[in-house]
């Protein structure tokens, strides 16, 4: 029984929605962090103002217990998150695919053994993982969080790059493309990589979220980037203790982190609608 | 003759395209009707109107009524009553009708149960156990007991549709929708298939709305045709006169093409 | 010489049940055979077999007189370019993420064949009945005959000296199916055919001898027309009795 395609015109207007809305968001964020790079209202270490100011046109969020400027902090913080989360997300990708064609390609028992240990692994949360990271290493910076968040976030796409090419591999295309001579290096290129890549760049940008929030959880307990890196998780940290009496404080970092999470998921969705080249055209 | 199934000027639309155009198509009681086309022609678009399983944004005009009641328009909670009592489809691929984490036995019996619960006569325990193995049996499944607690992977193709059969008639419905139920099967299996369904039909007073591509299929299986192509109706009647004398361009098309490959095989000595 | 010679050959995954046992056929030089077998008949084991994606537990398969050996790399690329198989399933066998142009030229570029790719593929599209401006289109876009025709297209680009098919029309619409039957007849013309199929009307109409293959093993070997109208085997006969027939209102 085939449903004939023209049944996906209606939520296409829908699907362009949400990729002009993620656009939208994630290109917010990625001119602020750029333009820190040149230019922040006021020096992320400067005492601007008074403590805790409520916001005001010269301090728009308002300023922190010991009267830094929070715009500012919350504007570097936006680079922090989009550095770190691409970093991360790119070292899953690759350590993550490389590990799932392994298990995809090995014999039998050597699957079954990488499958078994990467559910292990991913019984454990991508963030304690990270934290066992960071405690083994020297201290924290931020290329250790880095480094943790993209060891972390390995197995969870190890597992899913190892599901979606052995699907891929029962095609008939492959068989096809073995008659007529493809190396299998080249197979992998040629057709199993493109074919997983729809299935697998979703849930990298899931996993981008992700990482934004754990870095933000990982500087939460101190073992993010250090002062005076302005992450929103340490944002939130410093806020806690001001939470009722001066509660934008926790607010606009919030609503940062909770914003671009949202933009890169929206994202996701309207860029895989036009990946898919049954999809995108007709 | 009351029909049990009246189809009237049925039209599918998606998108602006029509997909079926002005269809109309009765079946009466213990009738056995064959929808023949290719891919792209509707066929199996209105056994899923029919049964009121149209995809969201596939918008159906028209009406078809299901022993006298109205399809189209009609709440879900109606629908799921009618396709409990007047009618069960079962589909080309069983593989993908089944559920895979289910045993044979449990996917049967629940049909089974939700009928004889509606019907005030609820069936637990031994008694549905009983009930569902009567089924297998009535669908000539082999050593039903043991296939019972068979998973739908463990067992054949053909199987797996004489499972998807018995769930269909597990509600007894009064008129029964194959969608190419044996094109997905070898040749034996098929027979098989369609020697079963002639024998279910005719011991349960079934109507059968049989749809297939095969012309030589689709004959042996039903007394009267109608012949679809892209959502259009081009001719109906007995079986023998349309296979006899077809009326229209591309029924003449298809029993050429089918007329080939049986006159290829030739005649028996 | 025979093109094709498979002699005394078994399969068997591990010490599992025997999938092939003792089949022995021949396909010669510009032969149309037809293979006929229902499911778990062994035939997709064998055609892998002959495709040298595996190897036989027992026997040997020569092709034009050499054993097939799928360790020896050098030897498989020539014998890549001169066997080559279509699939059932015009719609898993085409990878949905390439153009056709990309699609039909991969033996061309995966095989290292000298000259003019594009005219080559070209060529190809034309044999098989397609345009030849499809090449930067994507599958999707295409009907399932049309998809068998590039299926198909890929499979000849490199003009093999023997073709396989499974299944390879069982997917498509009766007229359709006579369309790709018409195409496969045509080319029989200038290379050998293993017709591998359950479909017993499709081989009638294509091979002129068949094959018939019963759990691992062949029961009955001949000349189409001879096998279809005194079968010799209860299974041939069974097979036969099992197809629908169109024979409405004529006397035998």
């Amino acid at each position: 029984m085939t449903i004939p395609a023209d049944t996906a015109i209606l939520s296409r207007k829908a699907r362009s929605w949400t990729l002009v809305a993620g656009l939208a968001l994630v290109g917010l964020h990625l001119v602020v962090a750029l333009l820190t790079l040149v230019w922040t209202p006021f020096d992320p270490t400067e005492l601007a103002g008074r403590r805790l100011e409520a916001p005001s046109l010269l301090h728009l969020a308002g300023t922190d217990r010991l009267g830094r400027d929070l715009l500012t902090q919350i504007m570097i913080g936006s680079r922090i998150a989009l550095t770190v989360g691409t970093a991360a997300v790119a070292i899953g990708a690759v350590l993550g695919t490389t590990l799932g064609l392994l298990a995809a390609f090995a014999s039998n028992w050597l699957d079954d053994a990488l499958a078994a240990a990467l559910d292990i692994l991913i019984a454990f949360p991508t963030l304690l993982i990270a934290m066992l990271v960071v405690a083994a290493s020297d201290g924290a910076n931020l290329s250790t969080a880095i480094l943790a968040l993209g060891l972390g976030l390995s197995p969870i796409v190890a597992r899913l790059a190892r599901i979606l090419a052995k699907r891929v591999l029962l095609m008939d295309y492959i068989t096809a493309a073995r008659t007529s001579g493809t190396s299998w290096p080249a197979i992998v290129r040629i057709h199993v990589l493109p074919n997983i890549w729809p299935g697998l760049s979703v849930n990298l940008a899931l996993q981008f979220g992700l990482a934004v929030i754990a870095e933000a959880s990982l500087s939460y307990l101190g073992l993010g980037a250090p002062p005076p890196n302005a992450s929103w998780g340490r944002l939130l940290q410093e806020a806690q203790g001001t939470v009722f009496s001066a509660p934008i404080g926790a607010i606009t970092p919030g609503i940062a982190l909770v914003s671009l999470v949202i933009g890169i998921n929206l994202l996701a969705d309207g860029l895989r609608e036009r990946n898919d080249p049954a999809r995108s055209e007709r | 003759m009351s029909a049990l199934l009246a189809i009237e000027d049925l039209s599918v639309e998606a998108g602006g395209r029509r997909l079926i155009s002005d269809l109309s198509l009765a079946i009466g009681p213990r009738e056995r009707v064959g929808l023949i086309g290719e891919s792209g022609s509707g066929k199996s678009l209105t056994a899923l109107a029919v049964s009121g399983l149209l995809p969201r944004g596939l918008l159906p005009h028209g009406s078809i009524r299901l022993a006298g009641r109205e399809v189209i328009g009609a709440a879900e909670r109606e629908l799921n009553a009618l396709r409990g009592s007047a009618v069960a489809i079962v589909f080309q691929e069983p593989l993908t009708a089944l559920d895979p984490l289910m045993t044979v036995g449990r996917q049967v019996a629940e049909p089974l149960a939700r009928r004889a619960k509606r019907d005030g006569a609820p069936l637990r325990g031994s008694a549905l156990a009983s009930a569902v193995l009567d089924l297998l049996r009535d669908v000539a499944l082999p050593d039903p007991a043991r296939l019972a607690h068979a998973f739908p992977h463990q067992i054949s193709g053909g199987q797996r549709q004489r499972v998807a059969i018995a769930m269909a008639l597990a509600c007894r419905p009064a008129l029964l929708i194959a969608d190419e139920p044996t094109t997905a099967l070898d040749v034996t299996t098929q027979a098989e298939i369609l020697q079963l369904l002639d024998r279910l039909a005719s011991e349960r007073d079934m109507a059968l709305l049989f749809i297939g591509h095969d012309l030589a299929v689709v004959a042996s299986a039903v007394d009267r045709v109608v012949v679809m192509r892209q959502g259009v109706a081009v001719e109906s009647g007995p079986v023998a006169t349309v296979l006899a004398a077809p009326s229209h361009d591309y029924t003449k098309g298809l029993l050429q093409a089918a007329r080939h490959f049986d006159d290829a095989i030739g005649r028996r000595l | 010489m025979s093109l094709l010679d498979v002699a005394q050959v078994d399969f068997a995954y591990g010490r599992g049940r025997a999938i092939l046992s003792g089949l022995s056929f021949v396909v010669e030089e510009g032969e149309t055979v037809g293979l006929v077998g229902e499911s778990g008949s062994g035939k997709t084991t064998l055609l892998r077999l002959a495709l040298g994606l595996q190897r036989p537990s027992g026997g040997t398969i020569r092709f034009d007189g050499a054993v097939l050996d799928p360790g020896d790399r050098s030897s498989m690329r020539q014998f890549r370019r001169q066997v080559q198989v279509v699939f059932q399933d015009p719609y898993s066998s085409l990878d949905p993420r390439q153009k056709v142009g990309a699609i039909v030229a991969e033996p061309l570029r995966s095989l290292r064949v000298s000259g003019d790719h594009r005219r080559m593929v070209e060529q190809a599209l034309d044999a098989v009945g397609l345009d030849t401006g499809m090449v930067d289109r994507y599958p999707h876009q295409f009907s399932g005959g049309q998809r068998q025709r590039i299926a198909i297209a890929r499979a000849v680009v490199c003009r093999p000296r023997l073709l396989l098919a499974d299944e390879a029309v069982s997917a498509l619409d009766l007229s359709t199916r006579l369309r790709i039957v018409e195409l496969f007849k045509s080319l029989g013309h200038t290379m050998s055919l293993l017709f591998v199929s359950h479909d017993i009307g499709a081989v009638a109409a294509l091979c002129r001898r068949v094959l018939i293959l019963e759990k691992g093993r062949i029961v009955e070997v001949g000349d189409t027309a001879q096998v279809l109208s005194t079968p010799q085997h209860p299974y041939t006969r069974r097979l036969l009795d099992a197809v629908p027939r169109l024979a409405f209102g004529e006397t035998p």
